[in-house]
């Protein structure tokens, strides 16, 4: 192990945590310390152990094994509620606020204290207060609904109210994804906040696929395999190579190099035409056969909406939109959109492929699961019976799940929206083959993404702002800078 | 950069805040159109005399339905309300008028047993559906078994409460006003009600945040439990005696009234003042509407099922278009 900052006092200490969940090892003896102001980074695989030990930290699991110290005190029986009075706070991955309250209610939820005369009052100060501080110009009210905020917006609200304080101190803020749905603007803010806050002696502990987020934001990296903490340095000392050669699986593998298919798509004739409703020009986009098109620009800037317009274009007919195959959508928010929760992993992805399933006129349990086991085997689904429960999985397996969904159907036309939101690295770079190997066989992707770096898997790509195309980037004139500067700036 | 995300923002943020406000107004607002056109098809009821009249049933209706309103906020339905209030009225008949010791005793029971219910559905995570269907058939039986003819005579202060006529304002309109106001502050207004609410909104952050779910939805069930018999008391100051079956038509009346005031079954949202307004409505409509409208008995439960069925699918449209 390598130790902590030098003269930072010890925040939290854990010392051959375990804990099995039946068969499944899922902390195989973790030591970890955490020093009061200093952000620790946390990566690994899907099903590494992650969450199971921030699970651990806040005090929702009971560890089988080893012991944990929050600020010296050897806590025995430790629980959420000793977690809470001790400081440790999480911003969990699936949100955790009340969609029927508002913003201020919600930061009343959170703190037991702000009760009384004119909490009201108090709990929506406290939360924008805090909001202007990480998020300027957020635009949320401490009376606006939850339900009614954007999910980036909601992200807000949450990791902003984790960062509040009453009675209770805020000493160890325990971010899971925290950018999955913010865009780079907001995500910058977030990350730059971190900075400000462990400098004034708030440990942060930060878990993200975005390894440049945890390269730059961070100051000591663990790197988490199997249940373990394989290598602990500070950050200045990792790349990305040595990060995802920590990791394991997918060893130094290069990123994605479409150029092959490109040339041959450009005669093929369009699936896809159309035009968002609030393009003002002549501007429409156009997606071929086999093609991969993007649709870039700062998050909740219409490309949804553009993905939901094509959809509902498939079974009728809109004025601006021609649509010429079967279409199937991959949801970006998987709990809400995505998976049936009661299903099992094995309907969950027949459910897009009825007539190939079907016998007569039932459904065939032993066709769906024939299905379930093809497209387990191609992109790896990581479970022992494809009869289980669709929540079995790790939350990236859910993802490929309804990539399989998708893929596993008729569609010739998938539609993408953000998808790949809080899944890790190795799975990104399956499905990222996986997508090109459909294209090459002559299916068209329209893939939303929130990740600049994704786009580079595209043939070409769109950028939305204030849900109109304002850029149209091929391939070769594709850069981080010019993505930014059309979402921004808007110019062509 | 702010000021590039401006615009957008402020689109954005018109859609949601206007479709709140409709929805809020929409209770009123059917209200507001039932009463019209009792006032159009005879002018002469609305008058102090003839508020008290058509509006008489409005309050034990009103206390009914906050009543399934609190059982509605943590996505639990409760089925039996109408038995209960059937029950209830038959012990404020006889022992709560005889034995008044007594009656208050088994009345703070009632009240303990439907916090244990939901305790029970908590605890054993059953479907609140499943088990207040059950609690009916044994509210029900207790009634007959209580008063197994129709009779009782309801205990003098209660019928003197219900006659009370106040000054300018008819006694149904200050008693829809306070319970409005009461369930409102309590539910809407108090810090606890926001944990209570949220309860319905996501169970899992309110556990994570350190409350006890038991509790909220212990808390909440004996509300219900209290309502039912602010009901009940309500109903047999008016009927003066009471009948095992007179509470039966409330459990639909009660659940629709919630929905009709903007309550979803799902999802911790509830609204006190729609419920009370919804409770009016829905009195107005299945009693006084359809009898100025000369539509036979026969057909009026058939009617106000329609009436229903109409102002729901404006809500849904309401929904809809601020969704777009």
């Amino acid at each position: 192990m390598i130790e902590p900052m030098a003269n930072a006092s010890l925040l939290v200490s854990l010392q051959g945590v375990e804990k099995s969940f039946g068969a499944v090892r899922a902390l195989d003896g973790v030591d970890l310390e955490i020093a009061a102001g200093e952000c620790v980074g946390i990566v690994g695989h899907n099903g590494a152990g992650k969450s199971t030990l921030m699970h651990a930290l806040i005090g929702a699991i009971a560890p089988d094994a080893g012991c944990i110290e929050i600020g010296g005190a050897q806590t025995t029986a430790y629980g959420a509620a000793q977690a809470k009075a001790l400081g440790v706070r999480c911003v969990f991955q699936e949100l955790s606020l009340c969609p029927n309250l508002t913003v201020a209610e919600n930061a009343r939820v959170f703190h037991r204290s702000l009760g009384g005369f004119g909490w009201r009052r108090r709990a929506g100060k406290l939360i924008v207060d805090k909001l202007d501080e990480i998020f300027p110009g957020h635009r949320v009210a401490a009376d606006d609904l939850v339900a009614s905020l954007s999910i980036g917006r909601r992200q807000m609200v949450e990791i902003a109210r984790a960062f509040t304080v009453t009675d209770q101190p805020a000493r160890l803020v325990i971010l899971d994804e925290p950018t999955s749905s913010l865009d780079e603007h907001t995500a910058g803010q977030l990350l730059a906040y971190i900075r400000r806050a462990v400098a004034q002696g708030v440990s942060c502990t930060l878990i993200s696929h975005i390894l440049g987020e945890v390269l730059s934001a961070t100051d000591r990296i663990v790197v988490m395999r199997d249940g373990k903490v394989v290598i602990a340095d500070a950050a200045g000392n990792f790349d990305r190579a040595r990060l995802i050669g920590a990791m394991g699986g997918v060893d130094g593998r290069a990123q994605a190099d479409a150029a092959g298919c490109v040339a041959s798509a450009a005669e093929a004739p369009a699936m896809v035409r159309i035009r968002p409703l609030k393009q003002t020009d002549g501007q429409e986009l156009v997606a071929r056969r086999g093609e991969i098109v993007g649709l870039a620009g700062l998050a909740g800037h219409g490309q949804t909406a553009l993905l939901i317009a094509a959809f509902d274009a498939a079974s009728r007919r809109r004025a601006h939109a021609e649509i010429n195959a079967p279409v199937a959508l991959v949801a970006g928010d998987r709990q809400s959109d995505g998976v049936f929760a009661l299903w099992s992993i094995a309907q969950n992805i027949g459910v897009r492929s009825f007539h190939q399933i079907k016998s007569g006129l039932l459904l065939s349990r032993k066709r769906e699961r024939e299905l379930a086991e093809t497209w387990r085997a191609r992109i790896k689904i990581r479970t022992p019976d494809v009869g289980a429960n669709i929540l079995s999985l790790s939350g990236g397996n859910q993802q490929k799940v309804l990539f399989a969904r998708a893929l596993g159907s008729d569609a010739g036309i998938v539609l993408m929206d953000d998808p790949m939101r809080g899944v890790d690295f190795g799975t990104k770079l399956e499905v990222y083959d996986l997508v090109r190997e459909e294209a090459a066989r002559g299916r068209t992707f329209l893939w939303y993404t929130t990740e600049t770096e994704e786009l580079k898997n595209c043939d070409r790509v769109y950028v939305f702002r204030n849900g109109a195309i304002v850029a149209h980037l091929a391939r070769d004139e594709l850069t981080e800078e010019r993505i930014i500067h059309s979402s921004f700036a808007g110019a062509h | 950069m702010s000021s590039v995300a401006l615009p957008r923002d402020n689109e954005l943020r018109r859609g949601p805040d206007l479709r709140r406000l409709l929805r809020a107004l929409l209770p009123a607002v059917s209200f507001a159109l039932v009463l019209g056109a009792i006032a159009y098809l005879n002018p002469r009821v609305i008058s102090y005399f003839g508020f008290t009249l058509m509006l008489n049933y409005a309050v034990p209706i009103a206390l009914a339905t906050v009543a399934q309103m609190f059982a509605m906020t943590c996505n639990d339905i409760d089925l039996s309300i109408g038995a209960f209030v059937g029950f209830v009225c038959c012990v404020a008949a006889t022992y709560l008028n005889a034995a008044p010791l007594v009656g208050v005793a088994i009345l703070l029971a009632c009240v303990a047993a439907y916090a244990a219910l939901g305790a029970l559905i908590h605890l054993r995570s059953l479907p609140s559906i499943v088990v207040t269907l059950g609690m009916s058939f044994v509210w029900q039986g207790l009634a007959i078994l209580l008063l197994p003819q129709p009779g009782g005579r309801a205990p003098v202060w209660l019928q003197t409460i219900m006659g009370y006529k106040p000054p300018y304002v008819p006694l149904p309109i200050v008693a829809a006003v306070i319970i409005a106001a009461v369930a409102w502050f309590g539910l809407m207004r108090t810090s606890y009600g926001a944990i209570l609410r949220g309860a319905g909104g996501n169970a899992t952050a309110i556990h994570r945040a350190g409350w006890s779910m038991l509790w909220a939805r212990t808390t909440l069930f004996a509300f219900v439990g209290l309502f039912g018999v602010l009901s009940a008391l309500a109903l047999i100051g008016i009927t003066r005696s009471a009948d095992a079956h007179l509470g039966d038509g409330y459990t639909l009346l009660s659940i629709a009234g919630v929905i009709l005031g903007g309550g979803e079954f799902v999802g911790g949202i509830v609204s006190p003042i729609g419920a009370v307004l919804g409770a009016l409505t829905l009195t107005l409509a299945s009693t006084q509407l359809l009898g100025f409208l000369r539509i036979p008995p026969d057909w009026q439960v058939a009617a106000n099922g329609i009436i229903l069925i109409i102002v729901l699918a404006a809500r849904v449209a309401i929904s809809r278009k601020g969704k777009a």
